[in-house]
């Protein structure tokens, strides 16, 4: 008989060594076409490791099929590319066996909402510690072209060619639905806006999510254009900081106010800053959360960015350890003769 | 050793089946679980078969919802839960209808008369009262009032008649423990501590089990009375083992054995559920069990534990089998080790859930897309599951591969008594992990070959956590050796080869013939079937003429000896609980003749279908000579 081990705890590794971009850049040729937004999204979280003080080796990329699931290739950690939408199953089952790892979960739109989108929403359900980041580009790249479950009503691709007929699935919402307890939304043009968001989910203790919206040049070029280009970024990006009035435009002359059927823009002369909300992320209650997640339909109105909801709540993967140290305290560590005699045994 | 009341006048028998059936209500399960436990702990050998319908409550007295427990006690070694029942205890006239026809000729039957009224017996289809009239003129029959006499014996200790009513299974094992002489105190000793606290229910299930057991003693019963003695069996200390406990035990067996911590992924199906229950029991080993959201994330989530260094492991039936075919073909793909567990049920689609079938092994051969082999074991016996679950984690862990292990509703569910192994006696399961470099680049630097096989072809697995061996894998074709992502043609084909060669190549041990070396027959079975083919093998045997038999635990890769043995046989047969997938397979590789014999009934094989098939061939074999 062996002592069973955590696997996670053997070894002594020191100080964490300082580290910089290169150190974060596996030496693999990045594949992804000429001006695709997962290029600035690679570089601002090649760009954030060395900052966070993490060790490479603890650090673990999970993903499943699309252009984005092709991201762990490119850090140089450890990394699994599996199958289609099962990163967070993959990834959740590491979290649990390792809790000692840094694990993040990288997808797209089609790969966590369609066919992951269960593993998903469960994977927030639990709360396990797991940083999610959604590429969402309203389109499947990887197939050439057809609608995913984020592409807008009316949308024509290959697979509609006279036009969407569903409606799109607003991931902050789902992810609200799911009360996920870190909620987050960021875009490809703006680094140190992404670099802040991945911070705060690394940081957050449980499921992360974060939506970035990212521009697929090829099959769905400037999806966003219309919000996140930095010449209307002022007008159609309300950057959600908390504990701060939700104001917008070049003279913050936009906010958001409540209203009973949720929050809506307001002008802020018209009701005065009083009536502006003001932003809490650590509110239990999702709905004002999940209200200001449907305050944009399609990307062409205003529409908010950063975290939406930050709340402390149990981690998943702790309590089921910590059930098992609970146990052990209790009876102490197995004995597998005694098992093997647990029911009624007779002698011959 | 518990000695059996009462000696005047007992019967003595070697052997005696016994099937209690009733309505999914009554309680039949619960019945023949006692009577099995009273039964090992007498000393006997036993093969029990449980029989339940998929509905939780089928309406009340239906035929749908009967549901029956047939146990085989003997004083020898046996091996199958009997042909055909010597007893049948029918609860209700739905019982007696669908369970009549399995009682031997001449049989006894006991049934609950009370529950023989207009209402039940319309239920049941009869249209008049079968206890009148010469319907059961060919067996023996002991019409007992049990619920009445179980009302009168609760009633002086305030129970409802309706809680009373519930009681009657104590009745009727307490009939039964009388009638073949069992030993009371273990059931008596159950019901206390089953009941703990709730003393208006010990004192009903013990009136109605002492009442039982007086009636038989104060009746004309006396005649009936038998004993079946304990088996003369290996010397060591013996437990009754169900098949999902036995595998259950095994994989916490191999994870002290390998000092990995065991990781379960599962998703509830019939008849494996009860492995995650049985596993979740067991945290005090360091056992994480994780009930996820679907089957594929069940496999997803053990995936990703094997990643990071647990012995991993998921468990399904035939159709979460199916869903994790792309999860396990991802496994292969990686060559992380990996024990898929499959408690195999009648099918296709939701088919027959708590019956068994063993109709799977094309699946597990090759239910994944492009060539992904993964090795194949099966169990063979309820106790064998423990032995089998620790091959299957010893090959898993050894050769970095995802297993597959076949058992089946039969075996999951039937228990036998199993002689405990001495725990030092289990063989180790070695497990490395890369911790160094094991390529230079062309720049001199160490660097970290994920796919650099060693001499048994086995790739290198390095933790997360592991300083400097950070490294990429996935589903994407490998480049041989580094393992970045590579579509070259040259590359695929070498890899394709390797992966197949990689398991072909596992060593498995040489298949032993049983029986006779120079018959004209062979019978090859694989899973649930030993014990059916075994008992036939011993019965033809006994009437002096010869037969062989083998069994196959490895089934991917097939042992080395295997078409030597197949091809010095004239005829071989091989019972399969399908439509012949095995016989496919031994065709295929090995060029013989062998012939499938096929049963799809949601039961097990007995040993007297497979006799009389054996006879057949052999009444031919020797009509050819002459």
């Amino acid at each position: 008989m062996t002592d069973v081990l955590d696997p996670g705890t053997e070894m002594d590794l020191g100080p964490v060594p300082e580290t910089t971009r290169a150190d974060w850049s596996s030496d693999q040729e990045v594949r992804w076409c000429p001006g695709c937004g997962d290029y600035s999204i690679l570089t601002a979280m090649q760009l954030l490791m060395p900052e966070l003080g993490v060790r490479r080796e603890k650090t673990v990329f999970i993903s499943g099929i699309g252009c984005a699931a092709r991201f762990p290739y490119y850090m140089n950690t450890y990394g699994v590319h599996t199958i289609h939408g099962r990163a967070p199953a993959v990834a959740t089952g590491l979290a649990m066996a390792r809790p000692d790892l840094d694990v993040w979960v990288i997808g797209g739109d089609g790969d966590l909402l369609s066919i992951g989108g269960n593993h998903l929403i469960h994977a927030l359900r639990r709360n396990i510690n797991l940083n999610i980041l959604l590429f969402n580009n309203q389109i499947y790249g990887l197939t050439k072209g057809q609608f995913s479950p984020t592409s807008q009503k009316g949308k024509v691709t290959k697979s509609s060619p006279v036009g969407l007929v569903s409606r799109p699935f607003n991931p902050i919402s789902v992810a609200l639905g799911a009360e996920a307890t870190f909620v987050a939304r960021t875009h490809d043009l703006d680094r140190r806006h992404m670099q802040e968001m991945f911070r705060r989910a690394y940081e957050h203790e449980g499921s992360s999510f974060v939506e970035v919206l990212q521009n697929c040049n090829i099959f769905n070029d400037g999806v966003f254009a219309t919000i996140t280009k930095k010449d209307v970024r002022e007008d159609m990006l309300i950057d959600l900081q908390h504990g701060k009035p939700i104001l917008f435009g070049s003279e913050k002359q936009f906010g958001v106010a409540r209203r009973p059927e949720g929050v809506v823009i307001v002008e802020v002369a018209a009701v005065g800053i009083e009536d502006i909300l003001v932003h809490d992320e650590t509110i239990r209650n999702p709905s004002t959360a999940f209200s200001l997640s449907r305050l944009a339909k399609t990307p062409t109105t205003p529409t908010p960015v950063g975290v939406f909801r930050a709340i402390d709540s149990g981690e998943f993967s702790t309590s089921v350890a910590a059930q098992i140290r609970e146990v052990q305290a209790q009876v102490g560590k197995g004995d597998l003769a005694t098992l093997l005699r647990s029911q009624p045994t007779w002698e011959v | 050793m518990v000695e059996a009341t009462g000696v005047a006048d007992i019967r003595e028998l070697d052997e005696v089946i016994i099937r209690f059936a009733g309505d999914s209500g009554d309680g039949m399960q619960l019945t023949g679980d006692r009577f099995t436990n009273a039964s090992a702990l007498f000393g006997n050998d036993l093969s029990t078969l449980p029989e339940y319908p998929a509905e939780i409550r089928a309406p009340a007295g239906t035929l749908a919802g009967v549901s029956a427990f047939q146990v085989h006690i003997a004083n020898h070694d046996i091996t199958t839960p009997g042909d055909a029942p010597d007893v049948l205890v029918a609860m209700n006239p739905a019982a007696l209808r669908s369970d009549l026809h399995t009682l031997v000729p001449g049989g006894t039957l006991i049934v609950n008369k009370d529950t023989f009224d207009e209402r039940n017996l319309a239920k049941a289809g009869y249209d008049h009262n079968p206890l009148d009239g010469d319907d059961l003129a060919g067996y023996s029959v002991i019409q007992v009032a049990m619920t009445s006499i179980t009302k009168d014996a609760c009633k002086d200790l305030g129970v409802k008649p309706r809680d009373a009513d519930r009681s009657k299974n104590f009745f009727a094992l307490g009939l039964l423990s009388w009638m073949y002489s069992r030993p009371v105190e273990p059931t008596l000793d159950w019901i206390d501590a089953k009941f703990a606290g709730k003393d208006l229910i010990i004192g009903a299930n013990k009136a109605a089990f002492n009442a039982g057991h007086a009636y038989g003693e104060t009746t004309e019963l006396g005649a009936q009375r038998v004993i079946v003695n304990p088996a003369q069996l290996p010397p060591g200390t013996y437990t009754n083992i169900n098949g999902n406990t036995a595998l259950s035990w095994g994989l916490v067996a191999a994870s002290q054995l390998s000092g990995l911590p065991l990781y379960l992924g599962s998703y509830p199906i019939t008849p494996a559920t009860d492995i995650l229950h049985e596993l979740s029991k067991h945290k005090a080993f360091g056992v994480t069990t994780f009930q996820a959201e679907d089957e594929i994330a069940a496999v997803g989530a053990a995936i990703g534990a094997s990643y990071g260094g647990s012995l991993a492991v998921t468990t399904t039936s035939g159709p979460g089998l199916a869903l994790k075919g792309e999860a396990m073909g991802l496994a292969v793909s990686l060559e992380l080790p990996l024990v898929v567990v499959d408690i195999q049920r009648g099918g296709p689609s939701t088919g027959l859930p708590t019956k068994t079938e063993a109709a799977d092994l094309m699946m597990a051969m090759y239910g994944r897309h492009g060539e992904s082999p993964m090795p194949i074991v099966a169990a063979r016996t309820p106790s064998d599951c423990f032995d089998t679950a620790i091959e299957a984690a010893r090959i898993a862990l050894t050769y970095n591969t995802p297993v597959l292990l076949l058992s089946d509703g039969y075996l999951a569910n039937g228990s036998e008594p199993w002689r405990l192994p001495d725990v030092a006696d289990l063989p180790s399961i070695d497990v490395e992990h890369a911790t160094e470099f094991n390529q230079t680049n062309e720049d001199g630097d160490g660097v970290f070959w994920p796919y650099l096989r060693d001499e048994n072809l086995v790739r290198p697995i390095a933790l997360p956590g592991t300083p400097d061996l950070m490294h990429r894998i996935g589903g994407l074709e490998k480049e041989d050796g580094s393992g970045n992502v590579s579509y070259d043609p040259d590359n695929h084909e070498l890899m394709v080869h390797l992966r197949d060669r990689r398991i072909a190549s596992i060593p498995v041990p040489d298949v032993e013939v049983e029986g006779d070396g120079d018959a004209d027959l062979l019978v090859v079975g694989w899973g649930s079937t030993w014990g059916a083919i075994t008992g036939a093998v011993r019965r033809i045997r006994t009437s002096g003429r010869k037969v062989a038999s083998i069994h196959l635990t490895h089934l991917y890769p097939l042992p080395a000896n295997l078409g030597d043995v197949l091809r010095s046989y004239e005829r071989v047969l091989v019972p399969e609980l399908n439509l012949g997938q095995l016989v496919r397979i031994l065709r295929a590789e090995y060029l013989v003749d062998a012939e499938p014999l096929s049963k799809m009934r949601g039961q097990p094989f007995t040993a007297g279908e497979i006799q009389h098939a054996i006879g057949e061939r052999l009444v031919a074999l020797e009509g050819g000579r002459s």
